[in-house]
């Protein structure tokens, strides 16, 4: 039988920052983005400020309603990656099997003829205690979901065991969005059903969910029942990127095409080095629009021919924004996204349709760029158009986010 | 309270840092007479995590982190520098 253990820095961002200032540490905290650039929303918080019902995402204003005197610390993202670093150190004295799930989550096998799972667990969790001055609360299970429920089950700064003897007491009657991947929309599809925990979810005809929901149908029953026999992965495999993107809100809406075009010329940029450093091209070209109302849609289409060819992918960015936005608001927030990659060197079949020597010397065009930014920073060519607005340009996706969320799948 | 602190130390062959001389800044010296404990500690006191060396300095036991590449100490307000 498999141990999986599920570790979860709490309120990571807050309980560094809390760390580094003694002072705060009693006090609510919330780390929150850059209002005056506006990106002011809650990052994370600590306890004291959970107790305040202050939630992940909600905008700092909202957030000092809740509680005036919260304080809002900048985040360092440098010193998190840091921190992430250290609770790798640690597990990797107990496994080889790490698979992270974004910074401050990871999930670790620790199977063995006489693997104690729980304790284990407890001494990492006082290690990164003693070591790293934060806490973690850890689940132990015999598969990676449950695992994941356990270390949700009881924080901060503890262990959930659930076994195969008592998950049907734990894990069931929890609500069925707490399952990894039942977000807003499959809960209402769920509650439709009249399925609100997981158990009613486990109990499900499997016939019943797969007309309901595809082949996510399966997953949801794997998940529910305890089945999943996904595998932690290993310390040195990386796992294949799947997509790359970059998104902003910009200093201040945009008003019109210009503006738009603007800001993809810097997302795809970036979008586009990071996708030639992995050797990779992609197949399919998204962008996300928010209008000042917050309401926000995404729109996706697929490349007549795979490209990691900057130009190509802001004329496709492009494309698709004209062809959705009517404007009748301006816009708050965009974003890019590639997908559908593949490896650069694979080979493929020219067109007649599209002018393949041209495309080369874009290709030849791009790598000289690389070069020049990569020695003298992402500012040292642009293209003049950005100049027309230099401060609504100024921003640089690619050095200024490197954590990037992950997918289970 | 957090004090970086100027620090002389050894490399030694196998990539051992070890602290020998703390530098004060008004020019005095504190040779370190022995390093007892070497761990990875968070310092809750001071405010930083990294690695913590049990120093005996003239019969007193002091810690010294070492975080990244800064040297501190936790220095109560009310004690007397050394």
């Amino acid at each position: 039988m498999r141990t999986i253990l599920h570790s979860d820095c709490n309120g990571f961002y807050a309980s560094v920052e809390c760390l580094y200032n003694p002072d705060i540490r009693n006090k609510p905290v919330a780390v929150g983005g850059d209002a005056d650039k506006r990106h002011g929303i809650i990052l994370a918080k600590n306890e004291p400020a959970k107790a305040y019902h202050i939630k992940t995402g909600e905008a700092i204003w909202q957030a000092r309603q809740k509680c005036p005197d919260l304080v809002v610390v900048p985040p360092h993202f440098d010193r998190y990656m840091r921190f992430s670093r250290m609770c790798r150190r640690i597990y990797s004295d107990y496994t080889d099997r790490i698979e992270n799930f974004g910074l401050d989550e990871a999930w670790l096998d620790v199977s063995g003829n006489d693997a104690d799972g729980e304790a284990i667990a407890h001494e990492i969790r006082n290690r990164i205690k003693s070591e790293l001055g934060i806490t973690v609360s850890i689940g132990v299970s015999f598969n990676k979901i449950f695992a994941k429920l356990g270390s949700d089950y009881k924080k901060p700064d503890a262990v959930t065991v659930i076994s195969r003897e008592n998950f049907r007491e734990i894990v069931w009657p929890l609500p069925a969005e707490d399952l990894l991947y039942v977000g807003r929309s499959t809960k209402r599809k769920l509650n439709r059903l009249g399925v609100y925990t997981i158990g009613e979810l486990a109990a499900f005809p499997l016939p019943a969910l797969r007309s309901n929901f595809g082949k996510w149908g399966d997953v949801l029953y794997t998940f529910s029942n305890g089945y999943d026999n996904s595998p932690v992965m290993h310390a040195d495999e990386s796992s294949a990127i799947k997509s790359i993107g970059n998104s902003t809100t910009a200093v201040r809406d945009l008003e019109n095409n210009e503006d738009v075009k603007m800001i993809f010329m810097v997302l795809c940029d970036s979008v586009c080095r990071r996708l030639r450093e992995q050797g990779a091209k992609a197949g399919v070209v998204a962008i996300s629009v928010r209008d000042k109302d917050l309401y926000s849609f995404t729109r996706q289409k697929k490349l007549f021919s795979a490209t990691d060819i900057t130009g190509e992918i802001l004329d496709t960015a492009m494309l698709l924004f004209r062809e959705n936005y009517d404007w009748k608001k301006s816009i708050r927030s965009l974003g890019v996204n590639v997908s559908d990659l593949s490896p650069a060197d694979s080979p493929t079949q020219m067109t007649l349709l599209l002018d393949e020597r041209r495309r080369e010397r874009m290709e030849q065009l791009d790598r000289s760029l690389d070069g020049l930014k990569r020695r003298f920073g992402s500012f040292c060519v642009r293209p003049a158009t950005l100049m027309k607005d230099p401060v609504l340009s100024a921003f640089n996706p690619k050095e200024e986010h490197v954590i990037h969320p992950v997918g289970y799948f | 309270m957090k004090q970086y602190i100027s620090v002389t130390a050894k490399f030694d062959a196998d990539g051992n840092v070890i602290p020998l001389c703390i530098n004060w800044d008004d020019g005095r010296h504190f040779p370190i007479d022995r390093v007892t404990d070497v761990r990875y500690a968070a310092s809750l006191k001071a405010g930083g995590a990294g690695i913590r060396y049990t120093c005996r300095i003239q019969s007193h036991e002091k810690y010294i982190f070492l975080e990244e590449n800064r040297w501190f100490i936790e220095n109560d307000k009310t004690e007397k520098a050394g």
